[in-house]
């Protein structure tokens, strides 16, 4: 639902990645990576980039979202193992005392500049 | 080298229980390299604004000696009533505020005023009515508070179980009310909310004999999604089960207070 938030902040945060010395650069790729417990719905920030992008660096670019899953490491028996289901518990040990190695991200990794015409 | 930024950044997450967010300072890539000069790394959180902010709030209230609670639900699930009677229990040992966030109207901030509270009321169309509260709201917020003469915040957040779990606010606990009005299946709908609360309530109790819920499944649903958090059946009207959780709260107090 703050997907518009989410969008703004991406454009902010791209812009500002931009070198200095590349001016006029366009952005044709963001690549993100989204964490399947995060509350963001890739489609909605599609569309609420392509309006917030409009008259920037960034009109027109892709964005490429990863999804990562949902990784845990039980702390009672270090097993590792990818949460499919919303249960939380170590399916090899039952104990709740669990890390949770990823699955939380909202993370520009990278941006992608188009090629210059000259 | 890439692996090694992405560890940074998750060394930065909260890995469980709370965000200690670790401002990553300027608007300048963490890390840039190129490669055939088109893709440069930025390998930031999207939401680095409010984690940053929310660092800056955290300060603030351990300065203040402040304890301060987030507090989240479903729209229409008794958060303004249990907070009045929460208030009403804290208020003759602590010296507490409220700060209210609606995407419209003021009639919650109405009702708590009646507590004796110092009550600031958000409504985040203001804001562009927003789903959740951000940290740079609650500091705001802050401005109309006497924070040297305050023991206990308390955050109203707005009523919705998606949005407001993604925002670190700079608190020092979050809970969740459900009500037994819902589905029983909510905290497996909405699991990054349960995930991230320290505590839940389960809360309407007084209408069971009048509907057919499944107490013990909701309570087993939000403990498979965290499996040691406290989960209290309370009703805010008659405030049966209200002292477990009055408890929990004096304790999470006392544990920052002293």
């Amino acid at each position: 639902m703050h997907e518009m938030g989410v969008a703004m902040q991406i454009v902010e945060i791209a812009t500002a990645s931009i070198p200095a010395d590349l001016i006029g650069a366009r952005v044709e790729k963001v690549n993100l990576k989204v964490g399947k417990l995060s509350a963001i719905v890739a489609d909605s920030l599609q569309f609420c980039f392509e309006a917030v992008s409009r008259d920037t660096a960034l009109e027109g670019a892709r964005l490429n979202i990863m999804e990562i899953p949902v990784r845990a490491v039980c702390n009672a028996c270090q097993n590792e193992w990818t949460i499919d289901l919303p249960a939380f518990t170590c399916p090899q040990c039952q104990s709740g005392d669990i890390t949770l190695l990823s699955g939380r991200e909202l993370d520009i990794e990278s941006i992608e500049l188009a090629e210059e015409d000259n | 080298m890439l692996l090694d930024g992405i560890n940074t950044i998750r060394a930065c997450h909260h890995k469980e229980g709370h965000p200690h967010h670790h401002p990553h300072g300027t608007d300048q890539p963490v890390e840039t390299h190129t490669h055939g000069g088109r893709e440069i790394k930025v390998v930031r959180r999207v939401l680095d604004a409010n984690d940053i902010m929310a660092t800056v709030n955290r300060k603030l209230f351990a300065e203040k000696k402040l304890f301060v609670l987030n507090l989240m639900s479903s729209p229409g699930s008794g958060k303004t009533t249990t907070l009045e009677k929460t208030l009403q229990h804290l208020m003759p040992d602590y010296r507490c505020a409220v700060i209210v966030g609606d995407i419209c109207t003021t009639q919650d901030a109405d009702r708590l005023a009646a507590s004796g509270a110092p009550v600031v009321q958000i409504n985040t169309d203001e804001f562009g009515g927003d789903c959740h509260l951000a940290a740079h709201v609650i500091e705001k917020a802050l401005g109309g508070l006497d924070l040297d003469n305050l023991d206990v915040l308390i955050v109203e957040n707005i009523g919705n179980l998606v949005c407001p779990a993604e925002f670190d606010i700079g608190e020092d606990k979050r809970a969740v009310i459900l009500s037994v009005t819902e589905g029983e299946d909510k905290p497996l709908k909405y699991p990054l909310m349960f995930r991230e609360c320290d505590a839940a309530l389960l809360n309407k109790i007084d209408l069971l004999p009048y509907l057919d819920y499944d107490v013990r499944l909701a309570a087993d649903n939000i403990l498979q999604i965290h499996p040691d958090m406290p989960v209290f059946e309370t009703s805010a009207k008659t405030e049966e089960g209200f002292t477990p959780w009055l408890d929990w709260f004096k304790t999470a107090v006392k544990e920052k207070l002293g």
